[in-house]
């Protein structure tokens, strides 16, 4: 249903100065719902510019952004989750005074729909939707294998956990655009693995963009990578073309490059 | 967490937020009805105080406590409120019910009036700000002394009580209803989308956004219904005292109501009453008999309140940094866990099981998605 053509998100020459820097020059890069794509580059390259531009957090000096279809001018964070959009943040980013089932169902605030009065009385139509999305809540949690620590508190948790609360607050507004910034960013090698197989099973109701620096999982997960650097995007393929293509190995992969694909192997042949 | 033996059906509190909060707050009417009538007069006078200061410390404490703004002006938003009733008793006299409505709905109107600016303002800068407010109203008063009395102030009557009852238990009874009602009201809003937007507000703006909250509009709401809280508390404060006059609103008012708020423990309903018990018997009849009985000076018991309330504040930091509430939290989760671990080693094997559990599940869940690539 979501298959249409403009695409979950369609960044179109977007650039954006600071001060006279140019964080991001031209960049252009889509995303269909059923793609996994990756944007790769060394740091400062302008990843998260990027995702703070679709976000609403930065406002673009020029270009065009759409995002399920329609263009987006001037709108706020806030906006996005009505838009279907959902981005997990560097590092964690839960709240740390709501509870790991708090957390979750924070994510699907923009899908509540109790007015102020009725929570106020506690009436009926608040605390029912509340306890609907309180069991979707869990059942989201139990999907990601962490719904025993529903209601503890994410700084006694271990960060693999946290990691995947932040997941799953992003998930339970069902978007249909998936922003990963560095998803896998702390986590054990089986965890990396285990995320690389979900993110593929998500693949089928959502578009996902993915901001990462881990090789093995941009690799076996991408469908598509796209490579930032300086802010323009020098190239721009599959997998395989992008760890073939010359300019991306000097630019970002170096000498490195041989190191990953033998990693890739490790981890998908082991 | 220690898994506790469940309660049978009948012990276990509703699930249903409403039913649970109506729950507390008939325990607590019945108990506070209890109280009054075993009371003389002046104590039921200090009942009805406890119950005004628990509604405005509340109030506060959903501002500062869930919310995370940090406000010095709840005393000035008091005064709006007592004088809104004031003077509709003296130009509009009406029913109670309505007077202390419009009182409640006038200062939530300036809640909102300051909150649209004030929202945009973080830390010291809203709390510079609220102190601005509660500082310029009392000239505000003395501008206008025609219309607000001056110095001399707006008498308010005391209700007339129905029937042979007396009318300071009335004036009581009217007084803790309120606070009840406020409590269930505050609870059901805690319990309810606002209250973990509050929450999210406070601990990260970004993240919330990201979440769909909208932030700004969210704490405009916790800075409206945190003034509408004071409001109603002037009105009950009006009231009480009889008369409303700027002297019944100094600076220290805020200060009382923030430091009372501090120590019962912020952003809980119960903390606001033990905020309330600390703000009304301390200045009054504690620091009062504790001075008689160790025979101070003039000077010192005199000044003796404000010694002990900074002493108080400064202890209850030390020992409970969240409060009285948190104090008896954390002191009630102890008592359980030395109740269900009698073994010595308890604490130890729990906290051990905390720290093993995680990695059992990723390696357990690894092993599933990974059969040979073995332990690492």
């Amino acid at each position: 249903m979501d298959n249409q053509a403009p695409g979950a998100l369609a960044v179109e020459g977007v650039s954006v100065e600071f001060g006279g820097l140019l964080a991001l020059d031209a960049v252009s890069l889509d995303c269909r719902v059923g793609e996994v794509v990756g944007v790769i580059g060394p740091n400062g390259a302008g990843k998260t510019t990027l995702f703070n531009v679709i976000c609403g957090f930065v406002r673009p000096t020029s270009g065009r952004l759409a995002v399920n279809g329609s263009t987006l001018r001037r709108h706020r964070p806030h906006d996005l989750a009505r838009l279907r959009v959902a981005r997990t943040l560097q590092g964690v980013g839960l709240v740390q005074g709501l509870t790991i089932v708090e957390n979750v169902m924070l994510g699907a605030q923009a899908l509540l729909r109790a007015d102020f009065v009725s929570a106020l009385f506690g009436a009926w139509r608040s605390s029912r939707e509340e306890a609907r999305f309180r069991s979707r809540a869990r059942a989201l949690l139990d999907q990601l294998e962490i719904g025993e620590f529903a209601d503890r508190y994410p700084a006694t948790l271990p960060y693999g956990v946290q990691k995947r609360a932040a997941l799953a607050r992003a998930l339970i507004a069902e978007p249909t655009l998936l922003l990963l910034d560095e998803p896998a960013s702390g986590l054990s090698a089986e965890d990396m693995t285990e995320l690389g197989t979900f993110l593929r099973s998500l693949r089928d109701r959502m578009g996902i963009v993915l901001v990462e620096h881990h090789m093995d999982l941009v690799m076996s997960t991408c469908d598509r990578l796209v490579v930032l650097n300086f802010g323009r995007v020098i190239a721009t393929g599959t997998p395989e073309e992008i760890s073939a293509n010359p300019e991306v190995t000097e630019a970002y992969l170096g000498e490195d490059v041989r190191e990953v694909t033998r990693g890739k192997d490790r981890t998908s042949g082991a | 967490m220690i898994k506790l033996p469940p309660l049978p059906a009948w012990a276990r509190l509703p699930r249903q937020p409403l039913l649970r909060h109506l729950l507390f707050a008939v325990v607590g009417g019945v108990f506070f009805y209890l109280l009054t009538q075993s009371l003389s007069d002046f104590n039921d006078f200090e009942i009805g105080e406890l119950a005004v200061y628990a509604i405005a410390i509340a109030g506060l404490s959903l501002l500062t406590g869930v919310n995370g703004q940090i406000s010095l002006g709840q005393g000035a938003f008091v005064a709006v409120g007592a004088y809104t009733l004031a003077e509709l008793q003296v130009h509009q006299p009406m029913n109670l019910v309505l007077e202390l409505l419009a009182a409640t709905a006038m200062t939530a109107v300036v809640g909102l009036v300051i909150a649209v600016p004030a929202t945009r303002l973080h830390g010291p800068y809203l709390a510079g700000m609220t102190l601005l407010f509660a500082l310029a109203l009392p000239f505000l008063s003395d501008k206008y002394s025609n219309f607000f009395g001056g110095d001399q102030g707006l008498t308010v009557p005391p209700p007339s009580a129905p029937g042979s009852i007396d009318p300071q238990k009335w004036l009581t009874w009217i007084q803790l209803f309120c606070a009840l009602v406020v409590m269930v009201l505050l609870a059901n809003l805690l319990s309810s989308r606002f209250g973990r937007s509050f929450r999210a507000v406070r601990d990260d703006e970004v993240a919330a956004s990201l979440a769909g909250v909208h932030v700004a509009r969210t704490k405009v709401i916790a800075f409206v219904v945190s003034s509408a809280c004071a409001g109603l508390a002037g009105g009950l404060l009006a009231l009480s005292s009889g008369v409303v006059n700027t002297g019944e609103f100094p600076l220290s008012l805020s200060i009382f109501i923030l430091a009372g708020m501090v120590l019962g423990g912020s952003g809980t309903i119960f903390g606001a009453w033990w905020g309330a018990v600390v703000v009304v018997y301390l200045p009054s009849q504690w620091s009062q008999s504790l001075a008689s009985t160790f025979h101070f000076n003039h000077l010192l018991s005199a000044n003796f309140a404000v010694i002990a309330f900074g002493a108080i504040l400064v202890v209850v930091m030390l020992v409970a940094p969240s409060g009285i509430q948190g104090g008896f939290r954390w002191l009630g989760q102890h008592l359980v866990t030395l109740s269900t671990r009698p073994e010595p080693t308890g604490n130890i094997s729990v906290a051990l099981q905390h720290t093993t559990e995680p990695d059992q599940t990723g390696d357990s869940s690894a092993a599933e998605q990974l059969p040979s690539s073995g332990g690492r």
